[in-house]
């Protein structure tokens, strides 16, 4: 399975804030139509290495790759923006979504990488700019669909319910075409029905959109239940990885990480 | 060399009232990341309730001494009136709205209050009794240090003292810097934030009044609107030490006091407000987090 | 109800404490008199007792209203309604439009001229809008721009006899540049900072007009600008007033047709998803920095149109029009209006200029009002006399 060329290829990246390495040499690599967990303790640098790969912090050491269309990529010292442009979308662990806008509106921001029009389309609306305009709507519209969102589409995103709002996260960051999407901790607020939503919108992601995941979650079912790979983080650094099983049965990672759950 | 000297002390003078104004704009930023964009007016009125009384006791025939030491007291009372008034007013029913809200808020306030004493007081300038005595034994170094800006530098230097000893020391500077850490963890060890911020207000407004009272009888003279220009200078100050940092206000007024003095001394005195605006441009381009502060990256 | 009373009685004696010196005393040191104020002192204790009920019954309100919108039964004013009801607002539109249509000849030159002024004042509130209220940028140099066209007007005029036509577009540009030479540098700076910063450099341009005397001719300013002529015959002063009007109304409708463009397209929704969220944003593959610079360019643009305008009203500048108070009598166009609206940037132009110009014994405490209004907006309605609403798209997918 390993065959293939990994899409996302992270080689001991680091990340220090002052004295704290919050991400610690870190190596990981994730393949076309693999979910890939990433777990791990509170503080242990999870959110910290999507800032990473995604461009909101420069990494202080090591190298981030993407392939995109057959083309590997360097993405270290991209902005955020032109990662997204790359292939890489995300959410956010505390939601971030642009509350004053309605949530169609929402979703049509994630298609700004996708279109071109600026000021003189703007104010003129010439032909070009109204059927990009169109495309995107419909675009948009029809992922709202997918996600069960439509209802709420002329809605303004702050009156969403929590859990609708961070489908919405998702929608938004699957309006940017991405090859590799990344999740932090998806589940976390749901309640057990949503979480099961949330598994087979997941599951669908995967295997209508061809989109690789990587999720940060502390939901240890959900994790289990869903990806293929697992990787470990502890205090900045890589525990273990491998297939839930093994992780599951790993003794470090009982010790360090279950243990302290399942105690 | 007299030159150079009465420059580097008319500097100095200035950049202690600078710096004393500015210590309010780091407090209050410190605390609640705020720009206090009505500050600057709060030294005004320092400035005028402090004419007002000396006019009285002037008047009265009050000997300069003590009308110095009661118009101080009076002004440092009553800046510190309005400080506290106006955070209760313009800021703390803002708390928890977004970041432009309290910012605009501030400009209001400073608007209302410029005209405020524009309307019950003068739109003209008026001239400000001269309540510092002139200082015998400083007699042969004047030349470059006058009896003024004598009085400014010892004044603002005690002042900075008893400062850093209550932020310290104290009780309160502990709560305060506590909150300025983390006001939610301070709430969570039984802090109270409001009074904090509240005594921060005071404490920042009664440091400006103070400036007040000095540039009102070194100047000679003052209107509406000194607030303004003084009130970006000092910001700008605070902001040169980075924002935030006592020492860093106080590192920052001296600078931007020597940067004008010499600006106008050797280079031209038409352009005294260009030098410092062109300063707060270059800082905050070139190093937003200023001399002494030290550049943080936001948690995402 | 006693506890209230208590409550205004405290806050009653502590602002007669806090106003006495500054309103009650005055000292003439030249003449040696104290003048006393008592009947400030009495106005001040009874506005103050009777203000602090409505203070804290309108926070009381916004309290509830607040707790109702988390419930999500939150509901809109009458006067949202009848503005997102197409059907009585086209018609209210048609009305307002005829009357400013009508307007030089309903009434006279004098009062032709202050809603010139309103006018002009309609278009810097929006073009300040794309910046403030769109983008989410708190600009407080905004008049600088206006300067810029001002007196690129005056001195291309002056030096090379430019007229006004070819001054206008090029007052525009030359504004447009000098927002994005000083925006380049300045817009990853944090929203405070960027306040700051933008002031300052709106000083900084004032006092270089003030100080410059070879290029500016320093306070004295430029007169003798023409007024604009009309297929190069000149006017005279009634025509060319009324010329001036149609010109303002007609600059005016334009930039409200443009800026709706441009709040519902591609680039407008950048910019709110840049004031929302700056970092999601950027998540969402949108270049900050070039975002940013096309609001500032964009805002700067309208500024030196209404320079340029400004110039040719008046036929004099000095830097004595373009202080910051300028600027934040813009800004408080756009914040009172409603930050972003379209509809409440204008009734919020034309409240604050014709207001104070028609009640004359008003007109003294017009700063003071603003600025009040400014913090009691801030706290008590923060989106503004008419807050701004999205756009809802319509789609149906029965028809794809
Ligand atoms: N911008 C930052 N500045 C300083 N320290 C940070 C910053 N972001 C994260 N950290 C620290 O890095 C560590 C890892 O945090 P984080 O990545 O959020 O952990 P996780 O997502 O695994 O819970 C924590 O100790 C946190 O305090
Ligand atoms: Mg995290």
């Amino acid at each position: 399975m390993n065959k293939k060329e990994p899409i996302l290829d992270v080689k001991n990246i680091s990340m220090h804030f002052g004295g704290l390495k919050a991400v610690d040499k870190l190596s990981l690599q994730v393949y076309p139509d693999e979910i890939v967990a990433l777990i791990g303790p509170n503080g242990a640098g999870k959110t910290t290495f999507f800032n990473c790969i995604t461009g909101i912090y420069e990494p202080t050491l090591g190298d981030v790759f993407v392939l995109r269309d057959g083309k590997k990529r360097r993405l270290n010292g991209l902005k955020p923006n032109k990662v997204t442009e790359l292939g890489l979308a995300r959410t956010f662990q505390n939601i971030r979504i642009f509350s004053n806008m309605t949530v169609l509106e929402n979703v049509m921001v994630g298609r700004h990488c996708r279109t071109k029009s600026w000021v003189i389309g703007a104010i003129l609306r010439d032909k070009k700019t109204r059927q990009e305009e169109i495309e995107t709507i419909e675009y948009s519209y029809n992922l709202l669909e997918k996600l069960d969102l439509h209802k709420f589409a002329n809605e303004m995103a702050k009156n969403l319910p929590y859990g609708a709002q961070k489908k919405l996260e998702i929608a938004r960051a699957l309006a940017t075409d991405p090859v590799l999407l990344l999740l932090d901790e998806p589940a976390a607020g749901l309640n057990p029905q949503e979480t099961s939503e949330l598994k087979d919108i997941i599951n669908k992601i995967k295997e209508e959109e061809k989109i690789s995941i990587l999720l940060i979650e502390h939901d240890m079912k959900l994790v289990m239940n869903i990806s293929d790979r697992v990787y470990v983080m502890e205090s900045g650094r890589l525990l273990a990885q491998g297939t839930p099983r093994e992780i599951s049965q790993n003794p470090e990672v009982i010790k360090a990480y279950l243990g302290e759950e399942h105690a | 060399m007299d030159y150079f000297f009465e420059l580097f002390f008319s500097g100095l003078s200035k950049g202690s009232i600078y710096a004393l104004i500015a210590l309010g704009y780091t407090m209050v930023y410190g605390i609640i990341e705020l720009i206090n964009f009505a500050h600057g007016e709060i030294y005004m009125i320092g400035a005028f309730t402090a004419l007002i009384i000396s006019g009285i006791l002037t008047i009265l025939g009050f000997n300069k001494i003590s009308i110095l030491i009661l118009a101080t007291i009076g002004a440092v009372i009553y800046s510190s009136a309005y400080g506290f008034t106006v955070e209760k007013i313009a800021y703390k029913p803002l708390r928890g709205s977004s970041r432009l809200s309290p910012l605009i808020s501030a400009i209001g306030m400073s608007i209302f209050l410029q005209n405020y004493v524009l309307l019950a007081q003068t739109p003209n300038f008026v001239s400000f009794p001269e309540l510092i005595p002139e200082i015998k034994w400083l007699e042969p170094y004047s030349s470059f240090l006058g009896s003024t800006d004598f009085v400014i530098i010892v004044t603002t230097a005690i002042v900075l003292v008893l400062l850093t000893i209550l932020i310290k020391f104290t009780k309160i500077g502990k709560a305060m810097r506590a909150t300025a850490q983390n006001q939610v963890m301070a709430a969570l060890v039984g802090v109270n934030v409001d009074k904090i911020i509240s005594v921060t207000f005071i404490i920042g407004s009664g440091l400006a009044a103070i400036g007040g009272v000095l540039i009102g009888s070194h100047v000679g003279q003052i209107n509406f609107y000194i607030g303004f220009i003084a009130g970006i200078k000092a910001f700008t100050a605070a902001v040169l030490g980075g924002i935030g940092s006592i020492p860093g206000a106080v590192l920052g007024g001296l600078v931007l006091g020597w940067t004008e003095s010499f600006g106008t001394g050797y280079i031209s005195s038409d352009y005294e407000d260009v030098f410092a605006f062109c300063l707060l441009v270059l800082i905050l381009i070139f190093r937003p987090a200023g001399i002494l502060g030290e550049s943080t990256q936001q948690k995402v | 109800m006693f506890e209230e009373i208590k409550k205004s009685l405290k806050v009653s004696i502590w602002f007669m404490f806090l106003t006495f010196p500054i309103m009650v005393i005055k000292v003439n040191l030249t003449d040696k008199v104290i003048i006393w104020r008592w009947k400030n002192l009495i106005l001040v204790g009874i506005g103050s007792f009777f203000l602090s009920f409505i203070w804290r019954y309108l926070l009381e309100r916004k309290a509830k209203k607040a707790k109702k919108e988390e419930m999500g039964i939150g509901q809109t004013s009458i006067f949202l309604k009848i503005f997102n009801n197409p059907k009585y607002a086209k018609p209210l539109y048609i009305i307002f439009l005829l009357f400013i249509l009508a307007f030089p000849f309903i009434f006279s030159m004098y009062q032709t001229n202050i809603m010139i002024s309103a006018l002009i004042y309609v278009m810097l509130g929006l073009g300040l809008n794309i910046v403030v209220g769109l983008a989410g940028l708190l600009d407080l140099g905004y008049v600088a721009f206006y300067a810029v066209g001002a007196y690129s007007y005056a001195l291309l005029n002056y030096h090379f006899h430019i007229n006004f036509w070819l001054a206008l577009p090029i007052g525009g540009l030359l504004a447009a540049i000098f927002g994005i030479v000083l925006g380049f540098p300045v817009l990853r700076l944090r929203g405070d900072y960027l306040a700051i910063v933008t002031l300052g450099f709106g000083e900084i341009i004032r006092l270089i007009l003030e100080n410059w005397d070879e290029f500016s001719f320093g306070p004295s300013g430029i007169s003798n600008i023409p007024r604009p002529s009309l297929f190069g015959i000149n006017l005279g002063v009634k025509e060319s007033t009324i010329f001036i009007y149609y010109l303002i109304v007609f600059m005016s409708i334009i930039t409200i047709f443009v800026v709706n463009r441009l709040q519902n397209s591609r680039l407008g929704r950048a910019w709110i998803a840049l004031r929302e969220d700056e970092i999601a944003c950027q998540a969402m593959g949108i270049d900050k920095t070039k975002t940013k610079l096309t609001a500032f360019a964009l805002g700067a643009t309208w500024a030196g149109f209404g320079g340029v305008i400004f110039a040719a009203k008046t036929t004099f500048i000095n830097p004595a029009s373009f202080t910051f108070l300028e600027s934040a009598i813009i800004l408080s166009i756009v914040v009172l209006g409603g930050m972003g609206s379209i509809q409440g940037v204008i009734l919020a132009a034309l409240i604050m200029i014709l207001l104070p110009e028609y009640l004359r014994a008003f007109s003294d405490y017009r700063m003071l009002i603003f600025g009040a209004s400014m913090v009691l907006m801030m706290v008590f309605r923060p989106e503004g006399l008419i807050p701004s609403s999205r756009r809802k798209y319509e789609y149906d997918p029965t028809k794809r």
